[in-house]
């Protein structure tokens, strides 16, 4: 095909190629990989990557020139039975264009970036075969995250949605035999274990929600459900509720909102850039996703809607409570990116389609940039460790001698951290500070990250969030408060984080050795970093009554598909309270955390002024222990009485060896041994062998050696016969 | 000329006399020649009706029997001696090894 022809009848022929990109760079790292130099298979990896990128490139091209008419492309049949037609078809409209691209493109960088970061994470845990695993399972990562947005059906985004989930497993216990800080112990592979099995909750929503769609909407399909929706909203409204709210115990599943978002803080056991692409930009959204494809069925149940949209703002404020009172720096993003998507939830829930997507958008930038930052951090932090540990072996040896036998004890040398006496974290923040000097390029891009995050002008954060502030206002009061305390919150648990990590004194040796990352990882935070400042150019709205040329992009072309949208526009109260609360959260975090730098040991500031809040806040809520106790002892108890009781006592011991076993024996016995087989089938074949035996006993006598007698019995036969035909 | 019946007569005789001899004599010498004379008893019954229907069918049977009794007496001869060799008797009355 030429190119005119193509660029004319779109490059919606490619769509396919979304999805066997990263396969293909998947199957070739799968084969060749473990031949190749750990460089070679991750430019395959990040080829893969951004070839998908290209391709949605290309498509959101397509899309654009065709005036954001819904394009398919049927690949191939899939279920076709009774009235149940699913095609593999991939559907490409502006919304799953505005996913594609946010997934490829943030994937790709972040799978260069994983080429630097994997190398050193491989070499200090000295597992040299892991790094072509970690490849394969992004691009697989990758390939089920197309799936996701690109299906026309909830069958087929369902595939994606658990093969994203099996990624996510997969990648969360990469380290499945250490727990993070290297040592033996099975916390990495329970930290993964517990998120897939959270999300099998939620997918359980998932599913009840697709086959009430299909039992009462007739279709999987997107158009073909949306289509019949509004007839059956009329005659059964609670069909639509349900299926609603179903579809929110998925979204709360995935997206980590309160029920069931337990799992996200424990998923920052996988590798930096998994919790990055995974954990916070792509993955994690899905449910954002799938409450805004299915707008047309939100729109028509309000009640639905406000749950779901009390359910983010809730979550929003929660979590960013929890992250105040954390100290790895990894759990304070884990619980900020709970708390964000908490944001979307709100605003897709407040039928805010257009202003939750675009938070969506800008929180994959800014949020990516910033886990990798922190990954970048963690890394500085563990070469100035091991800085640290060598100066510190030259200067006494002897020591070091002495403490040896225990490291070998433990079977597991990981760098000598056990040299201490004390496992070195190099991701709590209390062993941080005064990164600022040692790290200059990583605090520069950590400081854009943050001011996006904390909502500040004129970073992409601030228009997305105000955004979805603007139109909580508008709808409700009790949603706008809690996002605007969140809000407050998040300004301040970043600016807690980023006084305690780059300024002040180094708390640590290893703070202090510190050293920069290589440039294959912090070129693609630059551009993440170039992409969090100017990211809020996608959607500006309008200004003091002024509308600049580009603003609205996103809404106009979102529109295309979710039905024509309201260009948003600068609400100076809105926007000026969170500004305004965001810098004065800032600056009491700097009187709090920047002013007087805690010292090493020293506990938190803040732990005095709130007292038991502050527990609260640094313990989580007790929120595992709660599920711990109200859950899971529960439900285990339950388990063991159903096993040893029902199962082993009543249907092992009772039903099966007493009843079954017992009754079987009888008839066995009794019944058939005795009865029918011994005076049955046992005397007729002896009866029959006695019979032979004496027939033949008699019948040998006549067999007698003496040809004389035989010849007589022929002659008396010849005569018997001559008789019989003579006299006949 | 002589009535068809007559060697017919003569014949079942003659077999009679033969039979008897095998069954009753314990000499084998006797009971082949019995055997002889059952086989001679046959051909006169073959000639004799061979003559009646005028075909030469039957006379042609009496050469093949001919020629079988001289080879089965040529055998049976020879086994014969062998038995004496080896049993120093040719009592028919103990030979009777090949019984069940």
């Amino acid at each position: 095909m030429h190119l005119s022809e193509a660029v004319n009848s779109g490059f919606f022929f490619l769509a396919p190629w979304l999805v066997f990109a990263p396969l293909a760079g998947l199957l070739i790292n799968l084969i060749f990989g473990r031949r190749w130099s750990e460089r070679t298979v991750g430019t395959v990896a990040s080829l893969a990557s951004g070839a998908a990128f290209v391709v949605s490139v290309l498509l959101a091209y397509s899309v654009s020139a065709n005036h954001g008419e819904v394009m398919r492309w049927r690949l191939a049949e899939w279920i076709h039975i009774g009235t149940l037609n699913l095609d593999w078809t991939f559907r490409m409209d502006s919304l799953s264009t505005t996913m594609m691209l946010v997934v490829s493109g943030v994937g790709t960088l972040i799978h260069i970036y994983a080429i630097g970061y994997m190398h050193e994470d491989v070499r200090f845990k000295k597992q040299e075969g892991r790094f072509n695993r970690f490849f394969i399972f992004l691009n697989l990562f990758i390939a089920a995250m197309m799936i996701l947005v690109s299906g026309d059906s909830y069958m087929m985004l369902f595939v994606g949605w658990e093969g994203v989930g099996l990624c996510s497993f997969l990648l969360i216990g990469f380290w499945y035999e250490m727990d993070t800080l290297g040592r033996p112990s099975w916390a990495n592979s329970n930290a993964a274990k517990k998120a897939f099995i959270t999300n099998r909750v939620g997918d359980f929503g998932f599913l009840i929600a697709g086959f009430l769609m299909f039992w009462h909407l007739g279709s999987f399909q997107f158009d073909a459900a949306f289509k019949a929706a509004p007839a059956i909203a009329a005659s059964e409204p609670w069909v639509i509720t349900a299926i609603t709210l179903f579809m929110l115990i998925g979204v709360a599943g995935k997206s980590a909102q309160i029920p069931l978002y337990i799992w996200l803080p424990d998923a920052m056991a996988g590798p930096t850039p998994v919790s990055a692409l995974i954990h916070a930009a792509t993955m994690v959204t899905a449910g954002v996703y799938l409450v805004t494809r299915s707008a047309p069925l939100y729109t028509l149940v309000p009640d639905a809607q406000y749950i779901v949209a009390m359910t983010g703002a809730v979550t929003a404020f929660f979590a960013a409570t929890i992250a105040v009172g954390q100290y790895d720096i990894k759990k304070v993003l884990a619980y900020s990116t709970i708390s964000q998507l908490g944001f979307m939830v709100a605003a897709v829930g407040m039928g805010a389609y257009v202003a939750g997507m675009f938070h969506l958008i800008t929180h994959a930038f800014f949020k990516a940039l910033l886990f990798l930052s922190a990954g970048s951090v963690i890394l500085g932090m563990e070469r100035g460790h091991h800085h640290a540990e060598h100066a510190h072996h030259d200067v006494k040896p002897v020591k070091a001698k002495k403490a040896k036998p225990a490291s070998d004890k433990s079977g597991h040398e990981t760098h000598g951290h056990e040299d201490h006496g004390e496992v070195f974290d190099p991701g709590d923040m209390r062993n941080m500070g005064g990164l600022r000097k040692t790290m200059p390029v990583t605090f520069w891009l950590y400081m854009i990250g943050t001011l996006a995050l904390a909502g500040i002008f004129p970073f992409a954060g601030f228009w997305s969030k105000d955004e979805i502030l603007l139109d909580a206002s508008l709808h409700y009061r009790a949603v706008y408060w809690l996002l605007t305390f969140a809000a407050f919150l998040t300004a301040f648990y970043m600016g807690r984080q980023v006084w305690m990590v780059f300024f002040g004194p180094a708390r640590h040796a290893a703070a202090a050795h510190a050293e920069e990352s290589p440039k294959v990882m912090t070129v693609p935070l630059m551009v993440l970093a170039g992409l969090s400042v100017l990211g809020g150019a996608l959607n500006l709205p309008t200004m003091l009554g002024v509308t600049l040329p580009g603003s609205h992009a996103l809404t106009e072309w979102l529109g295309h598909t979710l039905g024509e949208v309201e260009g948003g526009e600068l609400n100076l109260t809105v926007a000026g309270i969170s500004t305004g609360l965001a810098l004065l959260a800032i600056l009491i975090s700097w009187l709090i955390y920047g002013r007087n730098p805690i010292k090493a040991g020293q506990a938190d500031p803040l732990k005095k002024p709130l007292g038991p809040v502050f527990i609260g806040m640094e313990s989580k809520w007790m929120i595992d222990e709660i599920y711990q106790a109200v859950i899971i002892n529960p439900f285990r108890k339950a388990s063991e009485f159903l096993a040893d009781v029902i199962d082993w006592r009543f249907w092992h011991d009772f039903v099966h060896d007493t009843v079954i076993l017992g009754t079987y024996n009888w008839v066995s016995e009794i019944a058939l041994n005795k009865y029918s087989d011994q005076k049955g089938i046992d005397a007729f074949a002896n009866w029959l062998g006695d019979a032979t035996q004496s027939a033949s006993a008699t019948l040998r006598k006549v067999q007698n050696g003496f040809v004389r007698s035989y010849a007589l019995s022929v002659m008396l036969g010849v005569v018997a016969i001559l008789g019989y035909l003579l006299l006949k | 000329m002589v009535p068809v019946d007559y060697y017919v007569i003569l014949s079942a005789v003659l077999f009679a006399i033969g039979a008897m001899g095998v069954l009753s004599r314990r000499n084998p010498l006797i009971i082949f020649m019995s055997i002889e004379l059952m086989l001679n008893a046959g051909n006169l019954a073959f000639v004799a009706f061979s003559n009646m229907y005028k075909t030469f069918n039957g006379q042609i049977f009496v050469f093949f029997v001919i020629a079988v009794a001289a080879a089965e007496v040529a055998v049976g001869l020879a086994l014969i001696v062998e038995i004496f060799k080896t049993k120093k008797s040719i009592n028919i009355d103990e030979m009777n090894s090949l019984k069940g």
